[in-house]
């Protein structure tokens, strides 16, 4: 990557970030649905804790991490929204014009959804120690979680940009929303896998890379240090973070058809 | 072909399908020239505009922009090009001097440049004052002059302007039909315009290509164009709908049938408008009165229906029609 690519990609990166903060529509949900299931869930299942060899000392520590994936998530729909907008209102035809490269739009274009979901991470972290919940980790682990989180946001975000770039389409990106969910829910985000007993949902469970993203984070607020559960997170979201961006980047050339 | 000049050699451009959106068209734009492409939507102005500034691949044929060929030197070409495209794309959520600062640093000017050539060209097209707000609440005015500032960023020495004015009100069309004719003139620019509005293209263009279903029908100067035509017609809408076939008859003495408005029976006038008196006279010698008598001199639109057998003014109004 050259000096030119580089400084490309600060100005798209530069508005991209301002675009994204002066969209309170965006932040906001980002920050306020994970943290209401949080709620949710930490008061109505905390009786989980009771289950033999369940992990944590109470719900709230167990499922604070499942917020850092949902912001991530967000940070997906707003990477392939922003994408699709950009296709679907012809701006990205005015970038176009100018010498630009596709992979600097789509580095340039992920830095507002990351800072959606680095902000969203920090408001996370807060409210789950105002909640009472302790990060094992220590500080060092606190900001290990942040950095985990943006790289998850970043995975995710990457395959929002693929959904964006190949449809072009605002609509179509938040559609996806519901699907990615369902993956989610198939993953040892609500319950450890050696506790899931349906025989079936536990095969998923360890076959979804979501639960190995998930028990990494996990393992800072509830374990501490514990690098199998660190390295296979790392590894996770590298590894969807690398194919998701070739794929967008493959995607969007195809899409930037210019000679 | 100089370098600030455009020259298109049997172009086609096909999508899925197989449908030929421009079909070997052939065109040259001399440097400072105000060329305008005028057609009816869906006649092809707008793919042959992304193809020339390299946002489409051409199918078949070669188009030399700038001295370069937009197939094999897309970058070169764009490092010399402007472009206002059909639909004003800006980003809401900045402002018109951000803009600047993204344009301008996308083609590579110093910050201090960027910064001067934002102040100067708001300033040229009146957007000085809405320069720090955000451009969501720009007219749609606004939004087009920011969008053909935004264009002369990187000082480009052609022009493409796909459709500026659509949408606009008489006064911002003025407005924008000024400043274009001022970079032609004044800065030498040459201007590569689509417009499906007659009077756009009689005004600002120096040479008109005419476009239907991807062929380019007709081109020269306006002036040519219309003394392609030549002569002038007359409309006469009966006050009587039942003198309707009397009066077509006495019309039919002095030419040949033309275009008339629905209620309306119009021709050609064999002698020119010199021959008016004579429709008169004898619309009254047979006791035929006319509720409307109008003579039009001929105009682009009747170029367009010369050569397509179609009215262009006829779409224009259906298209305001359907947007009212």
């Amino acid at each position: 990557m050259n000096v030119e690519t580089l400084r490309e990609i600060g100005i798209i990166a530069n508005r991209s970030v301002r675009r994204t903060l002066r969209q309170p529509a965006l932040i906001v949900p980002t920050i306020l649905f994970p943290l209401l299931l949080l709620a949710i869930n930490a008061s109505g299942l905390d009786v989980t804790k009771n289950i033999p060899n369940f992990p944590a000392d109470s719900y709230l520590d167990f499922a604070l991490v499942v917020t850092f994936m949902q912001g991530g998530l967000f940070a997906a729909t707003t990477a392939g929204t922003e994408l699709a907008t950009d296709i679907e209102t012809g701006f990205l035809n005015r970038l176009q014009l100018t010498p630009l490269r596709a992979p600097a739009i789509l580095i340039g274009q992920l830095a507002g959804s990351m800072t959606v979901a680095f902000l969203a991470s920090l408001v996370y972290l807060a409210v789950g120690l105002l909640a009472g919940a302790h990060v094992e980790a220590g500080f060092g682990g606190a900001l290990a979680l942040i950095g985990l989180a943006m790289l998850v946001a970043l995975a995710f975000g990457g395959i929002g940009s693929i959904i964006g770039a190949r449809t072009g389409s605002a609509e179509a990106v938040q559609g996806m929303f519901p699907l990615i969910f369902v993956f989610f829910f198939l993953s040892s985000m609500n319950l450890p896998r050696n506790l899931i007993e349906v025989g079936w949902f536990r095969t998923v469970a360890s076959w979804n890379p979501i639960s190995y993203l998930v028990e990494g984070l996990r393992s800072l607020v509830i374990t501490g240090w514990d690098g199998t559960a660190l390295w296979r997170c790392l590894v996770t979201a590298v590894a969807i973070s690398v194919v998701s961006f070739l794929g967008a980047s493959a995607t969007l050339r195809t899409r930037m058809a210019r000679t | 072909m100089s370098h600030d000049g455009i020259t298109v050699d049997g172009l086609v451009r096909e999508f899925k399908g197989g449908i030929r959106a421009v079909d070997g068209i052939e065109l040259q734009v001399r440097p400072g020239e105000i060329y305008g492409f005028l057609g009816p939507n869906g006649a092809g102005k707008s793919t042959t505009v992304h193809v020339l500034t390299t946002l489409l691949p051409p199918t078949a044929g070669s188009a030399t922009v700038a001295g370069f060929d937009v197939s094999t030197h897309g970058p070169e070409v764009r490092r010399r090009i402007g472009a206002a495209l059909q639909e004003a794309a800006l980003d809401n959520f900045l402002t018109g001097r951000e803009h600047f600062e993204l344009q301008g640093g996308l083609h590579g000017l110093s910050k201090a440049d960027r910064a001067s050539r934002a102040v100067e060209l708001l300033e040229r097209v009146g957007l000085t004052d809405a320069a720090d707000r955000k451009v969501g609440g720009y007219s749609g005015g606004m939004k087009r002059r920011l969008d053909l500032a935004l264009a002369l960023v990187h000082r480009p020495s052609i022009l493409f302007l796909d459709e500026p004015t659509t949408g606009l009100d008489p006064q911002s069309r003025s407005a924008l039909w000024a400043e274009v004719a001022r970079l032609a003139t004044d800065d030498g620019v040459t201007v590569f315009l689509t417009t499906q509005y007659l009077e756009e293209a009689d005004v600002l263009a120096d040479r008109v290509g005419i476009i239907d279903h991807g062929h380019i029908v007709a081109e020269g100067t306006p002036q040519s164009l219309k003394e392609q035509i030549g002569r002038s017609s007359v409309e006469a809408i009966p006050a009587n709908p039942d003198d309707r076939g009397a009066i077509e008859a006495v019309l039919s003495r002095f030419g040949e049938p033309a275009a008339a408005s629905p209620k309306g029976v119009a021709v050609r006038l064999a002698g020119g408008s010199e021959s008016l008196g004579q429709v008169v006279r004898a619309l009254d010698g047979e006791g035929l009165e006319v509720a409307h008598l109008q003579l039009h001199a001929p105009s682009l639109d009747d170029v367009f229906l010369a050569k397509t057998g179609r009215s262009l003014e006829g779409e224009e109004e259906e298209r305001e029609e359907a947007a009212a």
